[in-house]
């Protein structure tokens, strides 16, 4: 399998008067070409520090502490901000949290999309309206919507507007961090049928951040899942529906709200503050499972079996 | 008959769009649209308003709640008109009718310690006669609803979690024992492995206090956990109502037919498969669609008189009403008048 992305050992911290805050605290995983690659984990876990770092736009008083993030054999940790720059848009593109509210409401829908076109290519004003009127059909939205405002927008067809605002150059990896969150059931189901257009009609590689297990269970091939700043398994998505192996994924899944379920278990207790992360395994003060060596030694990520890797000591 | 807990009578509100400045308003957007329901409140009953961003259901717990004016029609609660109910005796209307709303950070002020929220209803309310005994009702009234007060009380709103946050909410319905309560997407800033605890915690108040309780969402996994009825709002008009478990079972409109069929069934097997474009509605389209059915512009099943007639909500089987005209009931309704 060819790895489009790889990171490992990635830590990124946030500078306070308290110490370091370990939001994303030593991460390794691959993303395969070609596949819509899935991290899921309660708010606070780190998720969106997490793809913050991998594409190098977390800001102070974030840093990344260390690690190393091969993207197409480049390591992106050690590029400078014109090399980094040339690569955004064209290579690797990124739907940053509640972007659909950030669209400026001055600008129509085209000048905006044009502006991101001209700063990176050398394309004319007229071939980039062309480009961008392209770009909106391809997510299914009228060809009106261009010369539309914001405000004249549903939720969700601001949320295409961004979308196809992320692939105007054709890059090879989108990074979308909770692009359905804010939306209504029907909405929800077409943009991520828009999502996974992007892989299936266009090749693109997709990063899916949400805490929402159902939106995962939809349109993701691989699952990460994280806890505290760590991810604690990554599997197939068959996997981590139909037979998750940490108690956390158990309870996670079991924690889905469904039609079919009449009764739905909570996860007992808080997560913990990232500023003070429990010794040992990070999840034992909530697990049903603790065992004395868990509070002691943290477990390591290792692989069970082909694909399927898990950090618990019940599988040591 | 008794008078009812909750009666919306052709509750109507308009939004005024544009002007300003001195400038007259030329046009309105309606954000509710001639809703009338009724919340009988003879036994506890969790209702549920469904619908998706955009569709009146927070206008409506606001003009329930007398935050705002309905442009016309009336609310009232065991009989009494609300506006004019909390006009004479405020404290009372608020005594019988409490709310949840969806972001539990802005409910505390963040100078105050959390308690402050409860020993305010105390003392408006006169629960309690001295500080003692005010005391004692908290702390009685947080442990059962599992929540452990010494982690809790003194410490100020940023230290807690959102979770926590909205269970205290639910500690302070609990001091109060209101009649009704409104829940406005209460779950919404909770996280999943917390949702199941306040649902919970929710449904064990219907009980303890006989309440009833308008809960208001767009998620139908949690109105399916939750309600007993269920109201399914499009475009600020109600299209369906009826049980819950009936609806989400056999949903009659084609609106809510569609808002089940998007469901997310958490089970990567079973994916959706039709790939129906949702059409989403402009803001200009909206201005425009009021004398039609609201539906029409996306419905699977337009006929002609769709697009000429609004279709009233009309029962067709004993508790259950549908506003389309697919249904002949509706069609009849739609000549008498």
């Amino acid at each position: 399998m060819v790895h489009i992305l790889e990171v490992e050992d990635l830590r990124v911290f946030y500078r306070s008067i308290y110490g370091d805050v370990r939001s994303a605290d030593g991460v390794s995983f691959d993303v395969n070409v070609n596949e819509i690659f899935g991290i899921a984990g309660e708010s606070g876990c780190g998720k969106s520090t997490l793809v913050e770092g991998v594409l190098r736009v977390i800001t102070p008083p974030g840093y990344i502490k260390s690690g190393r993030i091969l993207y197409k054999n480049t390591e992106l940790l050690s590029l400078d901000n014109e090399a980094l720059r040339r690569l955004r848009w064209r290579e690797l593109s990124y739907i940053p949290q509640g972007s659909m509210n950030s669209l400026n409401p001055v600008l129509r829908v085209e000048d905006q999309m044009v502006d991101a076109i001209i700063a990176h290519t050398d394309l004319s004003r007229d071939e980039a309206k062309e480009m961008a009127v392209t770009r909106l059909e391809e997510v299914g939205l009228p060809v009106e919507v261009a010369r539309m405002y914001p405000h004249e927008l549903s939720g969700g067809m601001k949320q295409r507007v961004v979308i196809a605002t992320s692939i105007l150059l054709k890059p090879s990896l989108v990074v979308a961090d909770e692009p359905v969150t804010a939306l209504d059931v029907v909405v929800q189901k077409s943009i991520l049928q828009s999502i996974a257009d992007l892989r299936d009609s266009q090749g693109i590689t997709v990063i899916f951040v949400a805490h929402d297990l159902a939106a995962h269970a939809e349109i993701v091939d691989r699952l990460v899942i994280m806890y505290a700043g760590k991810i604690v398994e990554i599997g197939s998505v068959y996997d981590i529906f139909e037979d998750p192996s940490h108690p956390y994924s158990k309870l996670l899944v079991a924690a889905i709200p469904s039609i079919e379920k009449d009764v739905v278990e909570g996860i007992p207790g808080l997560p913990p503050s990232p500023l003070n992360w429990p010794l040992g395994c990070r999840f034992h003060p909530r697990c049903p499972y603790a065992m004395p060596i868990c509070s002691d030694e943290e477990p390591p990520l290792q692989e069970m079996k082909q694909g399927r890797h898990v950090a618990c000591h019940l599988y040591r | 008959m008794e008078n009812p807990l909750l009666e919306l009578r052709n509750a109507t509100k308009d939004f005024a769009i544009g002007g300003g400045l001195g400038i007259r308003v030329q046009r309105s957007v309606r954000a509710v649209d001639n809703v009338s329901f009724v919340l009988s409140g003879e036994k506890p009953t969790i209702s549920a308003l469904v619908g998706e961003s955009g569709s009146g259901k927070s206008t409506i717990a606001r003009i329930i709640l007398g935050l705002e004016q309905p442009t016309s029609g009336e609310v009232l609660v065991e009989g009494r008109d609300v506006r004019v109910w909390l006009k004479e005796e405020r404290m009372s209307y608020r005594r019988n009718v409490q709310a949840i709303f969806q972001d539990p950070y802005g409910i505390y002020n963040p100078f105050y310690r959390v308690e402050r929220v409860f020993y305010n209803v105390v003392s408006k309310f006169g629960l309690a006669s001295s500080r003692k005994e005010a005391d004692n009702l908290i702390v009685e009234a947080m442990e059962s609803m599992g929540l452990r007060p010494e982690d809790l009380l003194g410490r100020y709103p940023h230290q807690l979690s959102g979770g926590e946050r909205q269970r205290l909410m639910l500690v302070r319905i609990l001091l109060i024992k209101p009649k009704i309560v409104l829940a406005d997407e209460p779950l919404s800033m909770i996280d999943v492995s917390l949702r199941s605890i306040f649902l919970k915690n929710l449904l064990g108040l219907k009980d303890r206090l006989k309440m009833s309780a308008l809960y208001i969402t767009h998620d139908l996994n949690v109105a399916h956990y939750v309600s007993d009825e269920m109201m399914v709002l499009c475009h600020g008009r109600i299209v369906e109502a009826g049980q819950t478990k009936a609806i989400v079972k056999g949903p009659l409109h084609p609106y809510t037919q569609g808002l089940v069929s998007a469901i997310p069934v958490p089970d990567p097997r079973r994916r959706w498969k039709d790939t129906v474009k949702v059409q989403e509605l402009t803001f200009k389209e909206l201005l425009e669609e009021r004398h039609r059915c609201i539906h029409s512009h996306r419905c699977p099943y337009v006929m002609p008189i769709c697009k000429e007639q609004v279709p009233p909500l009309t029962e067709v089987k004993p508790g259950r009403s549908v506003a389309c005209f697919l249904y002949p009931e509706v069609k009849e309704a739609t000549t008498l008048e």
